[in-house]
């Protein structure tokens, strides 16, 4: 499985997981299917980004930074539309950004580089 | 009269079987060891100026076919250039007729002194694979080394594995090749618990590289059996290296030293096959610290939910 599928599998499913949490806030539950798709998007996005950075970039440390980076970037903008709920979008986000620059550096077939005849 | 001393006596024993080196280029050092077909000794290379160790083979009286066979036997042997496989670098005949060959002088260890020395059950696996794959290296050559057992296996100064005593080897498929010794049909040759049941028959004719494949269990089982955690998977790796059966072996070292691979990789291996429990707790096993960060967040997730709800 290449780096950039398990990014976005690993980024859709947490993304919702991450959304579906928001039934047990009650001021939200109508809204839920919204905010499901809209955090798999986000989580899908994530992944694509991370994926294919760790693709380019074999390093463990530098890909969990970039991830947490990329997550708690695309959290933040989610919680500025929202206006609200800052600790609740950005730390769960940040988080599943770790995982998934973890994930995409430690699995995934790696790129090997063409050979000339 | 007088009396000689033990010590005095024991020299004097020594001297008297030491190899006569004096028409060669070697200069008698130490012996290392003795065995049943020759001893070896550390010898300096005179004109190269190096220690090498010399197999003296314990037989005098020998025939031109034993002696021709012996030197075609050291030559295809000097070919197989492997860094698992320790270099035979010169063959000859000793002032008193016995034969002999040098080889590369292996500092380090042997893989009974290794194992003993408290190594990991991850690193013993390691030099395990890298016997395997030496020793596949010479079957792809066509060569059955029969005398595979911890003793004849070298852990070098730097870590690396260096398979010895090629000395009893068979050439597969060569109607001129037999063993440095004549073996005739009912001949044992080898180390009791570490030969197939197949060559403990004498059965010559039968033995193939699974014949090796047998050994290389044995000397994997010698390996783990002072290790509290031993997997299954390399429990029936063990099985199936030393099956009774030939046909129930693995066919090659290459297929053994490949399970062992996947062994060390956490990977399903061949010769077991795992129920959904021990496949899930296998790939928990391996993906711990993956599973930790999931943790983590799910733990995150509700403590956020319980404390959005006060």
């Amino acid at each position: 499985m290449s780096k950039p599928l398990i990014g976005v599998i690993l980024g859709a499913v947490l993304g919702a997981i991450d959304g579906l949490t928001a039934w047990f806030t009650p001021a939200v539950r109508n809204a839920l299917a919204g905010i499901v798709f809209g955090s798999t998007i986000k989580g899908i996005i994530a992944g694509v980004a991370i994926g294919f950075f760790a693709k380019k970039f074999h390093s463990l440390p530098i890909g969990i930074l970039f991830g947490v980076l990329v997550g708690a970037f695309l959290a933040y903008l989610v919680a500025l539309m929202q206006g609200g709920y800052y600790l609740q979008i950005i730390l769960p986000g940040t988080l599943v950004g770790l995982i998934v620059g973890f994930a995409t550096q430690k699995y995934g077939r790696e790129e090997r580089p063409a050979v000339s005849h | 009269m007088k009396w000689l001393s033990d010590d005095k006596l024991n020299h004097l024993r020594g001297v008297v079987s030491e190899p006569d080196f004096s028409e060669t280029k070697y200069t008698f050092v130490k012996e290392l060891g003795r065995g049943g077909m020759g001893t070896v000794c550390l010898v300096e290379d005179r004109e190269l100026d190096r220690l090498v160790a010399i197999k003296v083979l314990n037989t005098p009286e020998i025939t031109d076919d034993l002696r021709d066979r012996m030197i075609r036997e050291a030559q295809i042997i000097a070919r197989l250039e492997h860094p698992g496989i320790v270099p035979v670098h010169d063959v000859g005949t000793l002032p008193d007729g016995r034969l002999f060959y040098a080889m590369k002088y292996v500092r380090g260890s042997r893989l009974d002194e290794y194992a003993a020395q408290a190594a990991t059950l991850r690193d013993r696996l390691r030099k395990f694979q890298s016997v395997c794959d030496a020793v596949a290296f010479a079957h792809a050559h066509g060569v059955i080394h029969r005398d595979l057992k911890p003793q004849n296996i070298m852990i070098g100064a730097f870590g690396e594995v260096l398979v010895l005593d090629w000395g009893v080897a068979k050439i597969r498929d060569d109607p001129r090749s037999s063993p440095f010794y004549q073996t005739t049909e009912g001949t044992v040759i080898g180390t009791r618990h570490y030969m197939s049941p197949e060559q403990a028959r004498g059965e010559i004719d039968q033995l193939d590289e699974r014949a090796d494949v047998y050994s290389l269990g044995a000397v994997l089982y010698f390996l783990l059996q002072d290790q509290a955690k031993v997997s299954k998977g390399a429990r029936a790796i063990i099985a199936k290296a030393m099956a009774d059966a030939k046909e129930n072996r693995y066919a090659t070292a290459s297929e053994l030293s490949a399970d062992i691979g996947r062994l060390l990789d956490a990977e399903p291996v061949s010769a077991y096959r795992e129920n959904a429990v021990e496949r899930v707790g296998r790939w928990v096993s391996k993906n711990r610290f993956l599973v930790l960060l999931v943790l983590a967040y799910l733990l995150m997730r509700l403590l956020l939910i319980f404390t959005s709800r006060r």
